[in-house]
């Protein structure tokens, strides 16, 4: 390491601890508590990545979250690869490799470059202007686009990572560990608020904390000696939480924001292990206090992109934080007084100035006197109108601004330098503010968007407020904390403040060069590429809305979203347009503030947590015998069986033929079950399905179809009627939750006069469903107690039971068109009695099917699947089930959408047999029903809903909606695929005994 | 995310309730005598407003009842909250 880049030892640096890296595969080091960016300055490294668009060099800007350019991929092919790492915020740790992201072979030769050269090629725009047509050029365009650019790359694995979420509920959240935000906690907290306080850097502070100036004091101590001892004090306060290294992400109405603290980035490796490494804090806070801090804005002219420039802020904070200095020729280019800040700072270290280059005229404050007595050349009324030096900074060439600041006049003076410090002011960080809706007013002295309207109970305090000297933010501080947490005094009151006040402000948006834009590169959005001429030139386009100029533009679109150059853009807009910055507004700043990981989001729901997952009572049963499970909802629903060898196509023919010559048995537990009590409970039942119920008997089961209020089927099930006043509904395993939520709408809104009670039974009752010509003598076997007789006990009604001792209901009732059983029982029973079905049947070769099985069973019965063959743009007369719908009652839900103009419709789809010509041809769900292939474009009539190979009838079947099918039985059409056309014919979905004798065979 | 003061449990949180859509539009007692076009009015018309909306909500992970809501759409503060059934308590 070269010694002579640490200067003076740093507090916040530990030099007795040495921490090797790696950048781009060569191995540095640093000191713990170094950051990525000030490790590598410190090791003589400015050019650490290279632009988006051209691939210019790219250096460190600033020393905190909003850098646009020092933006790396961590820990390479790893699974803990992560691209987007801003080296200012990544702490170093023993292990840590970073590589430069935008550059191919490498940072330091990069073929990408030569879109610099081509730039005049490349103006805003581009993209969409050129890319975009032909269309079918598109793909070849996109390969060379996405391997030249793009932001980093993807982890390819699963991240190994822990992550969670946290709940937190506070009096007073404090955003921001500044001066400001610590004063605002001690108070809060001392004031017995339960009070939490957040910063994003791993120490509190700020800037003030090393901020040892003698132009910024609190009783007579260095402003960061004085904030040292509050600090130090906060240990001692109750009530009061503090957590560092924890940036607030989101901001939302009513106080609700997203936060993410990072527990383990700064560790090395071994010490990450098992451990979170970033939590999601969800807080809800009565108050919040936001002392975000402001943001140093760069200056805008001819090649301020070099690497080696950097905010004159940053450079600060590199040589009192880190120890670092940024170069040995030093130049620093400012609008305002901080510059002179750094400057004095450099120079009392030792560190040389060559020149302060001001585009203000002479000032008279404190400071900049300072400065000039202690030798620094001023120049005043100047600006930098080039630079130079390919890889870093060399020389800076100036010339005096002209009165308006439009131009330049004289002869040009070039200095050298390695180093330039450029600080254009400040800019509040109103991001937070602004995402929990919050309207900010332009303050025209120093151009600056504060906050003007709170949309809830929050403050802005210190400079995210527009307070820029210590003696604003103190007085206004006593004041409005005061108003905001109700009290009488703050133990602030007293203290005696020296800072220097600013006294002469100018600020030009865009910095004028000797030559004309068209042949200039004045960055505004180092990250994006986007330079003041994009901006002019969209505007000379005809863009006008800020929103649209950024688009356009793609200023502020980078992960930084743009927190530098932002403000650039509106002032250029707003000098170029005339309209006046107050009325631009600024472009929305969206959540999250710096980028978040997948991981922090996703926290726990990961893997088998991602979703909930339901399981039978009979689950473990079919995991033992083998089944695949498929998903429906939440449920996991045995599919089919599998015996050794057996495909899935194999698996269910062997099912469907079993249950119809033998007997199968069907775990139907996963049904919707809906408990429907009251006096008007048959009224109710009238009111929501399209048939009549009023005469169901008692014991009885009736299939219902259930509408919408615009007529379309939105689920069916069989209700039994099991008292006078008691029912029981089956819904879809699907529908089940959202049908119990519209009945329950329809009860409380529409007919609260109704006496009815729903209650949600699908959890209490396992459903065994067991079928075939073989059910009868299986059930009489499990339940001997119960009458099985046809006279007895009739297709479509139902027992209550008992299987031993342990009360059960036995429904008639059949989704296959074969004679059938459905016993439901106390969930825990649900198994025992499985088994208890399975010993009774082994003589019957009793066959456990799955959900396939059951689909195709169905289908070759016609009956309809809802949500698959229908699409909720079906109703009951295109499904060909009229007689479903009562013509008797006065109303139901969805009664009168079935005669609206377009429902009574006669060319509408409706559900159709389809049968193939060659019958083992199975068609594909999905597939295109067509009338003419030859006449184009081939106008389409529908699609094929459900297709199966029946093995009951040795051939492929098929249901499909088609246009105007209903009229069409026996008419040839056509399945148009990628290599064939198949020959297909409408037929009577009833594939399989129309009679219905099954049913009692 | 907000806070709803749900009529029946209290202040909950956002993610406890379901939005239902424009309030105070009653069932037709007998659609049969409704034209296509008064029926369409009923089934499809809903009012999109940026200001103060009238709209139903659902305790869904919660006590599980309708209520109704007045909020301000361009603030999303919320004015009032009633049970179904009673009268807006703001014009
Ligand atoms: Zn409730």
């Amino acid at each position: 390491m070269p010694k002579n880049l640490r200067i003076n030892s740093s507090n916040f640096i530990d030099e007795t601890t040495r921490v090797s890296f790696k950048f781009d595969g060569k191995t540095y080091y640093g000191f713990k508590g170094d950051t990525l960016a000030s490790a590598l300055i410190a090791n003589g490294i400015h050019l650490v990545a290279r632009s988006f668009k051209y691939h210019r060099p790219r250096g460190i800007m600033t020393a905190g979250s909003e850098e646009p350019n020092a933006i790396v991929q961590i820990n390479g092919n790893t699974a803990y690869t992560e691209p987007n790492v801003r080296a200012t915020e990544i702490e170093i740790y023993d292990g840590l490799e970073a590589s430069s992201q935008n550059c191919w072979p490498n940072v330091n030769f990069d073929i990408g470059g030569i879109n610099n050269i081509l730039s005049p090629l490349l103006p805003a725009g581009f993209y969409y202007k050129t890319f975009m047509w032909p269309a079918s050029f598109w793909e070849k365009y996109e390969y060379f686009i996405r391997k030249s650019a793009g932001l980093g790359k993807s982890p390819t694995k699963p991240d190994p990572d822990l992550y969670e979420h946290k709940y937190i509920h506070c009096d007073v959240l404090v955003i921001g560990g500044g001066i400001s935000g610590i004063m605002a906690a001690k108070t809060s907290a001392e004031n017995n608020y339960k009070t939490l306080l957040l910063d994003e850097k791993p120490h509190l502070g700020g800037t003030t904390i090393y901020q040892s100036s003698e132009f910024n004091k609190i009783n007579n101590q260095y402003s960061s000696k004085w904030l040292e001892k509050e600090i130090s004090k906060l240990k001692n306060i109750k009530n009061l939480e503090i957590k560092t290294r924890t940036s607030v992400a989101a901001y939302h109405g009513y106080n609700f924001l997203l936060a993410r603290e990072n527990l383990t980035d700064h560790l090395p490796l071994n010490k990450k292990k098992d451990k979170i490494r970033q939590r999601l804090l969800k807080i809800r806070a009565k108050k919040v206090i936001a002392a975000t801090g402001s943001i140093e804005r760069p200056l805008i002219f001819n090649n301020n992109d070099r690497p080696g420039i950097i905010l004159s802020s940053a450079i600060k904070k590199y040589s009192d934080y880190y120890g670092v200095v940024c170069g040995k020729e030093n130049i620093l280019f400012t609008n305002n007084d901080s510059a002179y800040e750094t400057a004095i700072s450099l120079f009392n270290k030792g560190i040389k100035i060559n020149a302060i280059i001001d585009i203000r005229e002479k000032v008279n404050s404190e400071i900049t006197n300072h400065a000039e007595k202690i030798g620094i050349k001023i120049y005043n009324s100047y600006t930098i109108v080039d630079t130079s030096g390919y890889r870093r900074i060399k020389e800076v060439s100036i010339m005096k601004l002209s009165k308006d600041g439009q131009s330049v006049t004289g002869s040009k003076v070039k200095i050298k330098c390695d180093c330039l410090g450029i600080s254009g002011g400040w800019t509040p960080a109103v991001h937070l503010f602004t995402q929990s809706g919050g309207k900010l007013k332009f303050d025209n002295e120093d151009n600056v968007f504060i906050p003007s309207k709170y949309p809830s109970d929050q403050i802005s305090i210190g400079s995210c407020n527009g307070e820029f000297d210590l003696n604003t933010i103190i007085k206004n501080f006593n004041q409005n904390i005061k108003n905001f947490l109700g009290i009488d005094k703050t133990s602030f009151e007293d203290l005696k403040i020296n800072s220097t006040k600013e006294i002469l402000k100018k600020n030009i948006w865009l910095l004028p060069s000797d030559k004309a834009i068209g042949k200039c590169k004045p960055f505004v959005d180092f990250q994006n590429d986007a330079t003041a001429k994009d901006i002019k030139l969209a505007l000379r386009e005809g863009f006008r809305s800020i929103e649209h100029v950024k688009r356009y533009t793609t200023t502020g679109m980078g992960t930084d979203q743009g927190k530098l150059g932002n403000m650039h853009a509106l002032g250029i807009i707003s000098d170029t347009s005339g309209v006046k910055m107050s009325d631009l507004g600024t472009t929305t700043f969206r959540p999250p503030y710096t980028p978040l990981t997948f991981g922090t989001i996703v926290g726990r729901n990961v893997g088998e947590f991602f979703d909930i997952f339901r399981k039978t009572p009979m689950h473990d049963w079919h995991v033992d015998n083998n089944a695949e499970f498929e998903n429906v909802g939440q449920w996991k629903r045995a599919w089919y069986y599998p015996k050794k060898g057996e495909s899935m196509f194999d698996a269910v023919q062997r099912e469907s033929k079993a249950a119809r010559d033998g007997a199968g048995i069907l775990d139907a537990s996963t049904l919707g079950k809906i408990d429907i009590q009251g006096s008007d409970a048959s009224e109710f039942l009238n009111r929501v399905y399209t048939n009549a119920w009023s005469k169901l008997a008692i014991g009885k089961c009736r299939y219902g179809l259930m509408l919408n209020e615009d007529g379309m089927v939105y689920d069916d099930g069989v209700t039994t009627r099991l008292d006078e006043n008691h029912y029981i509904m089956t819904t879809t395993t699907g529908g089940a939750a959202t049908v119990l939520g519209k009945l329950e709408d329809y009860l409380q809104t529409e007919w609260p006069e109704l006496d009815v009670y729903l209650t949600s039974v699908t959890d209490h009752f396992a459903t065994i469903s067991v079928c075939g010509p073989n059910s009868k003598k299986i059930v009489k076997k499990v339940i001997p107690d119960l009458d099985l007789s046809d006279e007895e006990f009739p297709h479509m009604s139902f027992k209550n039971a008992k299987i031993d001792n342990i009360k059960c209901r036995v429904m008639r009732i059949s989704f296959t068109g074969e004679q059938s059983y459905e016993i439901n029982i106390q969930a825990n029973f649900g198994k025992s009695v499985w088994e208890k079905c399975m010993d009774a049947g082994k003589e019957f070769n009793i066959t456990p099917y799955g959900t396939e099985t059951m689909h195709l069973l169905r289908a070759e019965k016609g009956f309809i699947i809802v949500g698959q063959d229908t699409d909720a743009t079906l109703t009951p007369i295109d499904l060909q089930m009229d007689w479903i719908v009562s013509k008797k009652k006065y109303d139901f839900i969805g009664k009168r959408s079935l005669y609206r103009s377009d429902t009574i419709k006669e060319d509408r789809k409706q559900l159709v047999g389809i049968v193939t010509e060659d019958p083992r041809e199975v068609l594909e769900e999905g597939a295109q029903i067509v009338a003419d292939v030859s006449k184009k474009p081939v106008e389409m009539l529908g699609h094929i809903t459900s297709s199966y190979f029946s093995p009951n009838l040795n051939k492929s079947i098929a249901l499909g909606v088609v246009k105007g099918g209903k009229n069409m039985l026996g008419k040839k059409l056509f399945i148009p695929m990628k290599n064939k056309i198949i020959n297909v014919q409408v037929a009577d979905p009833v594939f399989l005994d129309k009679e219905n004798k099954r049913l009692n065979a | 995310m907000f806070i709803i003061n749900c009529p029946y449990c209290g202040e909950r949180e956002q993610s406890e309730f379901k939005a239902g859509g424009e309030a105070h539009i009653e069932r037709p007692k007998q659609p049969t005598e409704l034209s296509d076009d008064q029926w369409a009015e009923y089934l499809f018309m809903r009012k999109n407003i940026k200001g103060i909306q009238f709209e139903r909500w659902v305790h869904v992970h919660g006590c599980r009842k309708w209520f109704n809501m007045v909020r301000d759409t361009t603030n999303d503060q919320i004015h009032a909250v009633y049970k179904m059934g009673e009268k807006p308590p703001i014009k």
